[in-house]
């Protein structure tokens, strides 16, 4: 915990590839147990912040700092950073050539010392809980889209992380596979696991979600409770995007 | 016609031919195994190298740059000209002492290292970013994601083009020929010289083929094993 009380602070952060700026200064703080939805349009800057916050991306301007320890002045290890954070990601990254059990006991055992009967049996817990334990030796790709995804989730549990980055993790799944993936962040949730998530799902964020943020080209436009941002939010573009979504049916 | 069959394939000179191309062609199995074996280790390492991240590693970098583009570019019989006549002909102590069958493997794996070196380098450069990026978020360590994500997901996918440069390595075998080892090629020679009979040229391309056909149904059933294991099945 840091000095000001919350778990992760973002102050300033900057972030440019090439000409085009994709954060621009932004401030958010994230407490401990809390939960915070980043809605936005694509290319509005969601996915580089998470990757911002476990040191995937480097910042140009700004500070970062999580569980009380500043990540951007380049004195971290990132290899101990990241262990106690996991991220999901868009597109899973399981590894193929390796079984669903092999992909949550390699981190545990190469980075945090586990023997490897210690690993199997906290995945065989974490598949249990994930109601996958019968797959734990099929190779992903046997796998369907939601089942792979949920892999992924435990890959990243199995780090026993203090906070959890979930990158657009039901944006790639075929809508009767959304449900099972956003069943199991609920149970998270309700765990007190700290999260942040960029979502596409508005009725999730809204759920799920202690605080909303709304980014449109790289700035944090507004931020409140989701009753407040999706019921009155304050800014144009906030009512505009959101009129957009419900055009397209996802709320 | 006659005169064709008699000079390549005449029975007699078969079987006379084969037990002394035989005793030439240990020789090229010696070669080609050795050399294999080393081109494998030295042309992954310098693949890791040139993959090396960060300005730090530039001078690696170049280096195994250099080597690969100077040893891709020279014929193998001039490097095996070079190592077979002229070092020892430097009288320079261990280097210049080595035996001509030694300086066969040094001449086949410098070359050859250069090609599996790009091999790989192929391989490594086709695993997608994402697979990095997954393993380091877990906190692997730059070499450990090489170890345990990279590396096995390159290797699989070079295996049928590194199948091609080893075939293409067991028949440069026959080139070292040129600095004074009797390999099969020589014995052939021989053969024809004492005989007026090509025959022991044609034992030769059958010793070298009936080498390269087992080696490539082994590796086609290998990846057929390994589709079967991890891909989807199609319904």
């Amino acid at each position: 915990m840091s000095a000001d009380g919350h778990f992760v602070t973002l102050a300033g952060v900057t972030k440019r590839f090439d000409e085009l700026t994709v954060l621009r200064e932004i401030d958010l703080s994230v407490d401990l147990h809390q939960v915070v939805c980043l809605i936005g349009a694509s290319g509005s800057g969601k996915s580089t912040l998470l990757r911002c916050v476990n040191c995937l991306e480097t910042v140009d301007a700004g500070t970062i700092v999580v569980d009380g320890q500043t990540i951007t002045n380049g004195s971290i290890d990132v290899n101990t950073l990241r262990r106690k954070i996991g991220i999901v990601f868009q597109a899973f990254n399981l590894f193929p050539h390796m079984t669903v059990m092999q992909n949550i006991t390699l981190a545990p055992r190469k980075t945090r010392g586990l023997s490897k009967g210690e690993a199997r049996t906290q995945a065989r817990d974490l598949l249990t809980r994930i109601g996958l334990l019968d797959k734990a030796d099929e190779y992903p790709d046997r796998l369907s889209g939601g089942q792979q995804q949920r892999v992924a989730i435990a890959r990243a549990l199995a780090m026993s992380p203090k906070l959890m980055l979930l990158d657009e993790i039901t944006s790639a799944l075929d809508p009767q596979l959304v449900s099972e993936v956003l069943n199991l962040i609920r149970e998270l949730a309700n765990t007190g696991m700290t999260m942040i998530i960029a979502a596409h799902e508005m009725g999730f964020a809204h759920e799920v979600g202690d605080k909303v943020c709304f980014l449109d080209a790289g700035v944090i436009l507004e931020e409140g409770p989701p009753e407040q941002i999706f019921s009155s939010p304050r800014e144009e573009r906030t009512r505009q995007f959101l009129a957009r979504i419900i055009e397209a049916g996802r709320l | 016609m006659g005169k064709f069959l008699h000079a390549f394939f005449s029975p007699l000179g078969f079987r006379r031919a084969v037990p002394q191309v035989w005793d030439g062609f240990q020789t090229n199995i010696k070669l080609m195994v050795i050399a294999e074996l080393l081109v494998l280790f030295f042309a992954l390492l310098v693949a890791i190298v040139r993959g090396l991240p960060g300005r730090g590693a530039f001078p690696l970098r170049a280096l195994a740059i250099g080597y690969t583009d100077f040893f891709r570019g020279t014929p193998l019989i001039l490097v095996a000209y070079v190592w077979g006549f002229g070092i020892p002909a430097l009288h320079a102590g261990f280097i210049s002492n080595r035996s001509l069958f030694q300086y066969g493997i040094i001449a086949l794996t410098l070359v050859y290292t250069a090609y599996v070196t790009e091999v790989y380098r192929a391989g490594i450069e086709s695993v997608h970013p994402s697979q990095r990026m997954a393993a380091r978020s877990l906190g692997l360590t730059y070499a450990q994601t090489l170890r345990h994500v990279v590396l096995p997901q390159a290797i699989r996918r070079v295996v049928p083009p590194l199948l091609n440069d080893f075939i293409g390595l067991q028949k440069d075998t026959a080139i070292i020929t040129v600095i004074g080892v009797t390999e099969a090629l020589a014995q052939a020679g021989f053969y024809s010289n004492d005989f007026f009979l090509y025959t022991g040229y044609t034992v030769a391309a059958v010793f070298f083929v009936i080498l390269t056909i087992p080696f490539a149904r082994f590796t086609d059933r290998l990846i057929k094993e390994r589709e079967r294991r991890e891909r989807a099945q199609l319904v």
